[in-house]
């Protein structure tokens, strides 16, 4: 097959006040016409410099190639004017982004953000690239195209979104796309159906594509070739077979031993630590058993929030967003809620320590109600549950140093005398696996995974006995995940913690839970052991839902008949709304399947 | 909007009622002097001895019916007053608030495109001074210019009454001719500050994802920078624009005077002078309504430029 691109030794330098410092070190390597090739490596490894580098878009004045070429279809993209390069971008090389929320202008019609592109390009008239802009919203599988490009961004969800980016993308059939961590943002499910969308554009077109990407079973189901790079160099490539089957350098080995694979505990009863390249194969990796000792006890949890309208701000429709929620978790366990973004599972962690008042329902911390404690009792019982939240750049104060943040939780509580304060923090900075000299850093001195760590060591502060851990690993690399992850395991056995672990990807719950709880709109539709639930999903759901992970493993690609989806009601009800109770039946020991409707 | 209105008819008839002195005085003031008698005639003859709230609810209720009063200084009808002089004010308050949209966000674009180099030095300069300079200080240098040194636009008035024509042309041009100083002094301040804030905005908006987007469309970069970084950066300008307008018009009564414009500035100067509450009171009604309805626009034309807002 022909070279389409070809990179030659290519060094992209970044010019930063402590002077230039290399981001793409000597970099080669070529995409072949109608291939697609994974670029994969962690944040900071260049990978997504790379491909605005063969568009030719890197910010002015801030990144440049300092040597190299860039080959397209045999023309040294460095060697075109401005003008010319305008007439190759969205024509011949497209590209789409990471945040579908971000990449549409809000102020236009998708319409016109498709049509605009063929204009551009395709010299049509206004009339005739509006049609062609439809059949393309249509080709991108967009209900109800012909009215649906009179919309607005965000009149769309954010999977529709990625959907019209695709659609510009591939309006002027280009030669190769250039896909940057397109699914990154997206569900699980939304996920699979544009992976699905891409390979089936593909193959209709023929155009090659350029998939960059973290996550090693997007790769595995993605690609024919693959490129690994590990800051700033290309440390392997392979066919996507040799990658994963017989791989050669260290870091590719690392990266592949840190993704929790779906499956590969199917066998284990208890979860156990991941085994991370590079620790001493003695270790053993003890399975966490916990007791079966039940520390939370949740009945019939009902949140519901008003929806405002009107000009006297009179609530006139209710969002649903826990509906008859039960669930138990036992001391030194960790029970997973799992299920799509709107799905109400952050919202039953936020219920539990009343940052959102609870509608109904009952829910029971060893013996006491915390629904009925009043403000003060309610304070105190705060300290007994603590929650890690996604973001770690956000959820930290930027102005103040790690030692105040982490003692900020004992010093609201007057837990601990000042004389004691510094060693109680330096024994958590030994907890979460962080130097005592940290003590003083602000954040933005951390990486991710480091800043995780300070948002579990100030959790951890005030002896908790349940930690709500919100999506907390999902904004870090993976290798760094694995690591938080089993930092989290080892204090579970260490503390006899129980958590509760809400989280979208499957793979990692598999890793970490006892139980396994799939939650659907508002409603817990299924719950039981890990075990049974990934085994044996009873309720259509939780099957669909499974169905829908991609598997860090190319023999096992997902076709798109496998994919099912239909799209998410509103939760959105009017006053008069009155839902049916949640029934279950229980389908093996401790195995519970909603038996309701749940509008799926 | 008109509970706005009523509002301001009754906090301005209660402030000026709180102030000392009333038209009796002035008229006997003018007249050299009056005994008890004729002052209490007066009084009785203007209204002024009826109770408080009866004259507030007489006056609202004449507002209403558009009949803001007689005015005792000029002896005319205070709306024919107005109307007379409204169109001028009208005239120089939206050309200014245009003209300074207009130059601030063309310097706002011009700066973004090199947010460290020249350029944007030389318009930051420029709004530096812009909002420095008070707007009599510009108005009278800018007289001085162009009275002495360059005399090509005339300096004071609305019109040459010495144009024998019925051509609405000449007209046209001569007003035009007369308006410029004017216009360009009041605008002064308000295009630095369109300057500031369209830069600002436009370099946040320049970062946006949606313009890597529009870039790897292949659009050119007029395209880029003129459809879709602008049309997102113009709400803050729009917004800001709307919330000066009430200073626009405060601006217009200083630059008024200082080049004799015969708007209602000239004449809300002189009724402070003179006393003359019914005129006083009228001028503030119609400078609300002014403001009432800038804001409106400037909701309106928010919306239009952003499918997002619902009003």
């Amino acid at each position: 097959m022909e070279d389409l691109v070809s990179i030659k030794n290519l060094n992209i330098e970044a010019r930063t006040r402590a002077g230039t410092l290399k981001v793409v070190n000597d970099l080669s390597f070529t995409i072949k016409k109608s291939e697609t090739l994974c670029v994969v490596g962690e944040s900071g490894c260049g990978k997504s410099v790379t491909a605005l580098s063969l568009m030719s878009l890197l910010p002015e004045g801030i990144l440049k190639v300092s040597s190299g070429d860039i080959l397209f279809d045999n023309i040294n993209l460095a060697q075109l004017s401005e003008t010319e390069l305008e007439g190759i971008r969205g024509n011949e090389i497209s590209m789409i982004f990471q945040e579908p929320m971000t990449s549409l202008n809000p102020l236009f019609t998708v319409g016109e953000q498709v049509s605009e592109v063929i204009r551009r390009h395709k010299n049509l008239n206004k009339a005739k690239a509006w049609v062609n802009a439809v059949e393309l919203l249509d080709a991108v599988k967009i209900p109800n195209p012909d009215k649906r490009a009179f919309d607005y961004p965000f009149q769309l969800s954010g999977g529709q979104r990625q959907r019209v980016m695709i659609a510009i993308a591939l309006a002027c059939q280009p030669k190769i796309l250039i896909a940057d961590e397109p699914t990154t943002a997206l569900d699980v499910t939304i996920q699979a159906e544009i992976l699905a969308l891409i390979n089936m554009l593909k193959h209709e077109t023929g155009t090659a594509v350029m998939f960059i990407t973290h996550d090693m079973a997007v790769v595995a189901q993605m690609a024919d070739r693959v490129v690994v790079m590990h800051p700033g160099k290309k440390v392997e490539e392979g066919t996507v077979h040799e990658i994963f089957n017989n791989p050669q350098h260290e870091y590719t080995k690392s990266l592949l031993a840190a993704v929790p694979k779906l499956g590969e505990m199917a066998s284990k009863k208890y979860p156990e630590p991941m085994r991370l390249v590079g620790e001493k194969k003695t270790k053993a990796l003890k399975p966490i058993v916990g007791t079966n000792e039940p520390l939370l006890k949740v009945n019939n949890l009902v949140t519901r929030y008003p929806v405002k309208g009107g000009v006297l701000r009179r609530t006139v429709a209710r969002v649903h967003a826990v509906e008859d929620v039960s669930f138990t978790i036992m001391k030194g366990k960790t029970l997973s809620l799992v299920g799509e973004s709107g799905c109400g599972k952050s919202t039953v962690g936020r219920s539990l320590i009343r940052l959102v008042e609870p509608t109904s329902g009952d829910v029971n911390l060893d013996g006491q109600n915390i629904l009925s404690l009043n403000q003060k009792d309610m304070r105190e019982a705060r300290s007994n549950i603590q929650m890690v939240f996604q973001d770690p750049f956000s959820s930290l104060n930027p102005q103040r140093p790690l030692f105040d943040q982490v003692a900020e939780p004992l010093r609201n509580y007057g837990m601990v005398k000042r004389e004691v304060l510094q060693e109680k923090i330096g024994d958590l900075f030994d907890r979460v696996k962080l130097p005592r000299s940290f003590m003083q850093r602000y954040p933005h001195q951390l990486s991710g995974g480091q800043r995780q760590r300070i948002a579990i060591a100030r959790a951890l502060a005030l002896n908790p006995k349940l930690i709500i851990a919100d999506e907390a690993v999902s904004a870090l690399d993976v290798s760094v995940q694995a690591q938080v992850l089993n930092l989290m395991m080892e204090l579970q056995v260490d503390l006899g913690l129980s958590f509760l672990f809400i989280s979208h990807d499957m793979a990692v719950v598999e890793r970490v839970s006892h139980d396994v709880g799939v939650m659907y709109l508002g409603r817990l539709v299924e719950i039981g052991p890990r075990q049974a639930i990934f085994r044996n999903p009873q309720h259509p759901y939780t099957q669909d839902l499974l169905k829908a992970v991609p598997i860090a493993d190319p023999d096992k690609r997902k076709s798109e008949r496998d994919l099912n989806f239909k799209p998410l009601p509103s939760p959105i009800h009017d006053l008069t709304h009155d839902p049916v109770p949640s029934e279950y039946k229980e389908v093996a020991k401790n195995h519970y399947v909603l038996t309701t409707d749940c509008g799926y | 909007m008109l509970f706005v209105l009523l509002v301001v008819v009754v906090l301005n008839f209660l402030m000026l009622h709180l102030a000392p002195g009333d038209i009796a005085d002035t008229i006997a003031q003018t007249m050299g002097g009056a005994d008890e008698q004729d002052m209490a005639e007066l009084r009785q003859q203007y209204g002024l001895d009826q109770p408080f709230f009866i004259q507030l609810f007489n006056y609202v209720i004449r507002v209403a019916l558009l009949d803001f009063g007689h005015s005792h200084f000029y002896n005319l009808p205070v709306f024919d007053l107005i109307m007379e002089r409204f169109p001028a004010t009208l005239l120089l308050v939206f050309s200014a608030q245009i003209l300074s949209l207009f130059v601030g966000i063309l310097l706002g674009v011009y700066a973004a495109q090199n947010p460290n180099g020249l350029s944007s030095l030389f318009v930051n300069m420029f709004s530096l001074f812009g909002y420095a300079a008070p707007v009599f200080w510009t108005g009278i240098l800018l007289l001085i210019a162009f009275s002495l040194h360059i005399p090509i636009f005339p300096v004071s008035g609305m019109r040459d009454i010495t144009i024998e024509t019925d051509n609405f042309f000449v007209h046209f041009f001569d007003v035009l001719r007369h308006l410029f100083l004017p216009m360009i002094t009041l605008a002064s301040i308000f295009f630095a500050y369109y300057s500031r804030l369209c830069r600002a905005s436009m370099l946040e908006v320049l970062g946006a994802d949606f313009v890597r987007t529009a870039k790897a469309k292949g659009l050119s970069k007029k395209d880029v920078l003129l459809k879709h970084a602008l049309k997102n950066s113009l709400s803050p300008v729009i917004t800001f624009a709307g919330l000066s307008f009430s200073a626009v018009v405060s601006g217009a009564i200083l630059v008024e005077t200082v080049y004799s414009w015969p708007g209602l500035g000239t004449l809300a100067f002189n009724s402070i002078i003179s006393r003359d509450t019914p005129v006083l009171l009228g001028i503030l009604i119609f400078s609300t309504l002014m403001v009432t309805v800038g804001n409106l626009l400037t909701d309106l034309t928010l919306k239009a430029l952003d499918p997002r807002i619902k009003i």
